[in-house]
């Protein structure tokens, strides 16, 4: 890849009349702006690279359970209370009641990934809209929106979603996700209204404005990206909100024991009476580290997206390689 | 402006009604309906049926065999006199047992998002000036390792360590066995010292979370351009890092913070339950456990109310804080 050909991409590819290009190079173009340099600033970072990595270790944990290449969790299927590694065939150990740790776990995986992705897209999905909408028309539409979403975060989060899941009894992972984040939207949408008031008042916007762009598209292209950072860091968020608030709850066993979940086998470790004696101690890590590695995962990529997503770093990191990444930090610093 | 802040006012009573309707509605939704549970306990042990009805009746002011629009009347008018009816579980008044467990629950969640915040701005801020230094990288680590754990598990480990092991401090309650619930010495000592494990395992996980978002915000904001006219002016570090740079990134967690301790206050169901702390979150599960319709009812509203206030707090006070940002409705709309 010859350096000019990253140069090009910029202001001026918008200028130039449309003989002058071909397809291929349009279509390049779109592929070193969209694709290339972004996942370049993006693998720069280690923390994107080790948050690729986990996530891509849970995805393969999911597959696994999927494609049924691990043993299905039951009972009785191996000797009772085998610590950590103490037989390589049940490699997590086993609970009191004899059943392998690690199917628990692997087989838990699907629905845990496919709940958090449900509850995170419909949360963050309702807030981008309510809170640009309402941020940027101001007036009566503002005050409807944020009078819907004052509503709506008035009921205190865990405690409804726990009547909720009294009520409704979802076992399908997706619906859990959404319930458990079904008024998560409320807050972010009022941050991001709050961000976009600031951002609807610097020049460009205004300039959009004065030239007669449309209110969608001055949403789309002028707001939003402005929030990308803020936006994808709250979609992990959200995603670990679900995680965290899922396996609480099933926890404290409310939420119904349908689907397998690390929640509750912290439930039954933790009545097990896991947490006061050494042979059973693994009974109650196991989950642990599950939840705590795959938050892990998402906070990493959100760091390091957030590179990616952020205007003024994208900008200067186009066109350059990704080794200069470090030294453009320091520009950063300089400023103060 | 005046207009704005009556307009403000109305809206957190019109709040409070429509989610005092909800939860009306919710609660009534509840598999078996309200007190079929308790009507066929109370049945089969042997009370006779028109005590059953008048007890009932008296537990939520209700008339059960009333239409539902009736009972809907009832149920706002006596929650306007301040009357949530009976607790079925716990025999007392709703009022007086949210009344004696609400304090501990603002206590614990108040002090914790406090701590949160403060240490987590002031983190965060050091962060984002030294980007990319040792520093920044080393409390970045410990920062994204703290948020992926989950608060309950800090709780369950420092319990089973500080408590059960160490038996540093007390394993569950608010407060000593022996101690008399009024203010004295010894009541502030054992409180405190059953609050500790609570606090620190609330505030411990969420520190993390504030400080990269602090971090981010000022990131965000030094590379702005009125910062460096500042620079350029020659103003001092000091002056640039209060006025311009911490005033601008604080400002969006702000509305975070009054956010956070509503969220917060939700998540003490879960704290509560492991500390068997006598909370309102507490209460909420116990109640939810025994089908304590009216408990869960009262607990339910005075979270909702507390989380009313203070979004009403920092929409008052929002304009204060960003002199851009003028009070409402005097914003011209696009």
């Amino acid at each position: 890849m010859k350096p000019t050909d990253t140069d090009s991409v910029d202001w001026r590819s918008e200028s130039r009349s449309a003989p002058d290009v071909t397809t291929r190079e349009r279509l390049r173009e779109v592929y070193d702006d969209r694709i290339r340099t972004p996942l370049l600033v993006a693998w720069a970072d280690w923390r994107t690279r080790l948050g690729f990595l986990i996530i891509g270790g849970y995805l393969t944990m999911a597959l696994v359970a999927i494609l049924g290449l691990w043993r299905e969790p039951s009972t009785n299927q191996a000797p009772r209370y085998l610590m950590l590694f103490e037989n390589m065939n049940y490699p997590l150990g086993t609970t009191a009641s004899g059943t392998d740790l690690a199917a628990l776990i692997v087989h838990s995986t699907p629905d845990i990934l496919l709940m958090i992705t449900a509850g995170a897209v419909w949360a963050t999905a309702v807030a981008v809209v309510i809170g640009t909408v309402a941020g940027y028309k101001g007036g009566s539409v503002d005050r409807a929106l944020m009078s819907f979403s004052d509503l709506v975060m008035a009921i205190p989060g865990l405690p409804l979603v726990i009547i909720l899941a009294v009520t409704l009894n979802p076992e399908n992972p997706i619906l859990l996700g959404v319930v458990i984040n079904i008024s998560y939207w409320a807050g972010l949408g009022r941050s991001l209204r709050s961000q976009v008031l600031t951002i609807r008042e610097n020049d460009y916007v205004e300039a959009s404005r004065t030239m007669g762009v449309s209110t969608p598209r001055i949403i789309l292209k002028d707001i939003i990206p402005n929030l990308m950072p803020y936006v994808t860091v709250n979609f992990v968020f959200a995603a670990r909100y679900v995680m965290f608030a899922s396996v609480g709850l099933y926890f404290l066993g409310v939420l119904p024991y349908s689907t397998q979940n690390w929640g509750v086998t912290l439930n039954f470790a933790y009545s097990g009476g896991a947490l006061f004696s050494w042979s059973a101690a693994h009974w109650l890590l196991a989950p642990m580290v599950a939840i705590m590695g795959l938050s892990l995962g998402l906070i990493l990529l959100s760091q390091g997206l957030d590179r990616v997503f952020n205007p003024r770093v994208r900008t200067r990191m186009s066109g350059e390689s990704s080794s200069t990444a470090g030294d453009d930090d320091a520009d950063v610093t300089e400023v103060l | 402006m005046v207009n704005y802040y009556v307009r403000r006012t109305a809206r957190v009573f019109a709040t409070i009604f429509m989610v005092a309707s909800l939860t009306f509605g919710l609660i009534r939704l509840l598999p078996g309906g309200p007190y079929t549970q308790l009507r066929a306990q109370l049945l089969r042990q042997g009370v006779p049926a028109a005590e059953v009805d008048a007890r009932i009746a008296n537990l939520q002011n209700i008339r059960p065999d009333a239409p539902l629009w009736q009972q809907y009347i009832d149920y706002m008018f006596a929650l306007a006199q301040g009357n949530l009816g009976e607790s079925i579980s716990l025999n007392e008044p709703v009022v007086s047992i949210l009344a004696s467990s609400a304090p501990w629950t603002v206590f614990v969640v108040l002090v914790s998002t406090i701590l949160v915040f403060a240490i987590g701005i002031f983190l965060g801020a050091l962060q984002a000036y030294w980007e990319g230094s040792r520093f920044d990288k080393l409390f970045s680590g410990i920062s994204i390792t703290l948020m992926s754990v989950p608060f309950y598990v800090v709780a369950v480990l420092a319990l089973y360590v500080f408590a059960y092991q160490l038996r540093w401090l007390p394993t569950a309650g608010t407060i000593g066995t022996g101690v008399e619930r009024q203010l004295s010495i010894p009541f502030v000592l054992s409180a405190l010292e059953h609050s500790v494990l609570p606090i620190f395992s609330y505030t411990l996980g969420a520190i993390g979370g504030q400080a990269l978002a602090m971090r981010g915000n000022s990131i965000q904001v030094l590379g702005n351009d009125y910062v460096q006219v500042a620079r350029l002016r020659g103003l001092s570090d000091r002056r640039i890092a209060t006025r311009y740079v911490a005033r601008n990134a604080i400002l969006p967690m702000y509305t975070g913070f009054l956010l956070l301790l509503g969220f917060r206050l939700g998540g003490t169901v879960i704290l509560e339950q492991i500390f068997s702390y006598n909370g309102l979150g507490y209460y909420l599960i116990s109640a939810l456990n025994a089908n304590d319709y009216p408990l869960m009812m009262g607990t339910f509203l005075i979270i909702t109310i507390a989380l009313v206030l203070g979004v009403y707090v920092a929409d008052l006070t929002y304009s204060k804080i960003d002199p851009r940002i003028s009070a409402g409705d005097s914003d011209e709309a696009y």
